[in-house]
């Protein structure tokens, strides 16, 4: 697998998420995803800003173009420097949530694309990767 | 910095300060950041003659390096209001600093006629007048910065204002058109602006349409049942309209649930307020 790093945006502020949401619908157009796709996508992309505003401090996303024998698609990677998630299987469980969310960002995420990854040491921060393919 | 330096260009200040101001403004002509679109000449002649001069009472106090002391707060008060005119008039910040950068050849000459061949001094001199433009210039620039976030600051919250219209559809059916992001900051306008027209109106069905909503994620979802549920408190009811296909299908697979009634266009919502308020329509 083969994979090319088109972007890297900083999330730091709120309009930073917008900006997010914005480059992610242009590369799934670019990427030649259907409208079902972008949407679901981009609203994946959307929890995982917020998440890493709200509970990483900020950190930044990078836009991947990946080439696979399966095809092709594209992969964003959110990485921040926060407190880490301690389970991060409750984290994902629907319904979960410290704050007064939904708690459905993580896992509704997760059901959104093809691909799902999330890496995290408390301490240390939370790496989370989505890919969806064409 | 000795004080021979300081005390040289005050006294050239000065002496020549008539020389200075003319050499000042013709270079600020030649200039290719002269915008004569923006600004006629007399215009830029009085701001760089009123400039000149209080740049002259502040350099008699020998001060070439803090200008945030007092001595220099004439200057700095001058260079702010012109900064932030400028900004708002559409210069750009390298068009905006110029003005005091380019005060630097005027005095560069003037400076190194007096110094004769006294190499040594022309450049304290030199260096000496560098800082402190240098630092007058950076100040224009963040004048400039500050105005234009502000100018940005109030159109987003106009824009905020301008998109969340609550419009009477019909007796007692109100619609809120919602378009764009769905953040707190809209949620807030939203809500106060629903809930007051509701109660002014005694209205009993609010439709939320989001058609013009890129994208709708847990938060999104959540600022909607907020108002849903405040709307509920007032007595009225919500209805969602404009859940186009995609939209649908995220929400599902997301896993949310919205417990309210949901139409696909505005124009059933409509439909199904009438029916619930007891009107029949009927073709004449």
């Amino acid at each position: 697998m083969h994979s090319e790093v088109r972007d890297t945006l900083s999330i730091v502020t709120e309009e930073d998420s917008v900006r997010v949401r914005q480059v992610t619908r242009e590369k799934a157009v670019e990427a030649g995803f259907n409208l079902v796709a972008q949407t679901k996508f981009v609203t994946a992309a959307s929890e995982l800003a917020r998440n890493t505003l709200k509970w990483g401090g900020g950190g930044t996303v990078r836009f991947e173009a990946v080439d696979a024998s399966r095809g092709r698609g594209l992969r964003l990677v959110f990485e921040d420097h926060g407190p880490g998630i301690p389970d991060v299987e409750l984290a994902l469980t629907d319904g979960f949530s410290t704050s007064s969310g939904l708690g459905m960002g993580l896992g509704g995420a997760k059901r959104l694309v093809d691909e799902f990854d999330i890496e995290s040491r408390v301490g240390v921060g939370t790496k989370v990767s989505i890919t969806m393919w064409r | 910095m000795s004080k021979g330096s300081s005390q040289r260009i005050a006294e050239a200040l000065d002496k020549f300060q008539q020389e200075i101001v003319d050499d000042w403004i013709k270079e600020q002509f030649a200039a290719t950041s002269a915008r004569r679109d923006l600004m006629n000449e007399a215009r830029l002649a009085e701001q760089s003659r009123e400039f000149l001069a209080t740049f002259r009472t502040a350099a008699q106090s020998y001060n070439f390096t803090d200008i945030e002391a007092t001595e220099w707060s004439k200057p700095r008060a001058l260079l702010g209001e012109i900064s932030r005119s400028r900004a708002e008039q559409g210069y750009t910040p390298a068009e905006t600093a110029t003005f005091v950068f380019s005060l630097k050849q005027p005095l560069f000459t003037i400076m190194r006629r007096l110094s004769g061949k006294d190499y040594e001094a022309l450049a304290e001199d030199v260096w000496t007048i560098t800082v402190v433009l240098d630092k007058l210039g950076l100040y224009t620039t963040e004048v400039y910065q500050k105005t234009r976030e502000a100018v940005i600051k109030r159109q987003q919250e106009e824009l905020t204002e301008l998109s969340t219209p609550v419009v009477k559809l019909w007796e007692g059916v109100l619609l809120v058109p919602l378009i764009g992001t769905l953040d707190s900051a809209r949620t807030g306008h939203v809500m106060s602006a629903l809930l007051e027209q509701i109660a002014q109106t005694g209205s009993a069905f609010a439709i939320l349409d989001i058609t013009g909503v890129p994208s709708v994620d847990t938060q999104t979802a959540q600022h909607l049942l907020k108002t849903v549920a405040a709307t509920r408190l007032m007595g009225a009811d919500c209805i969602i309209s404009g859940v186009r296909p995609v939209i649908a299908q995220t929400i599902v697979t997301l896993g949310l649930t919205l417990d309210v009634i949901t139409k696909s266009s505005i124009a059933d919502a409509l439909a199904e307020a009438i029916k619930r308020l007891g009107y029949t329509i009927a073709r004449s």
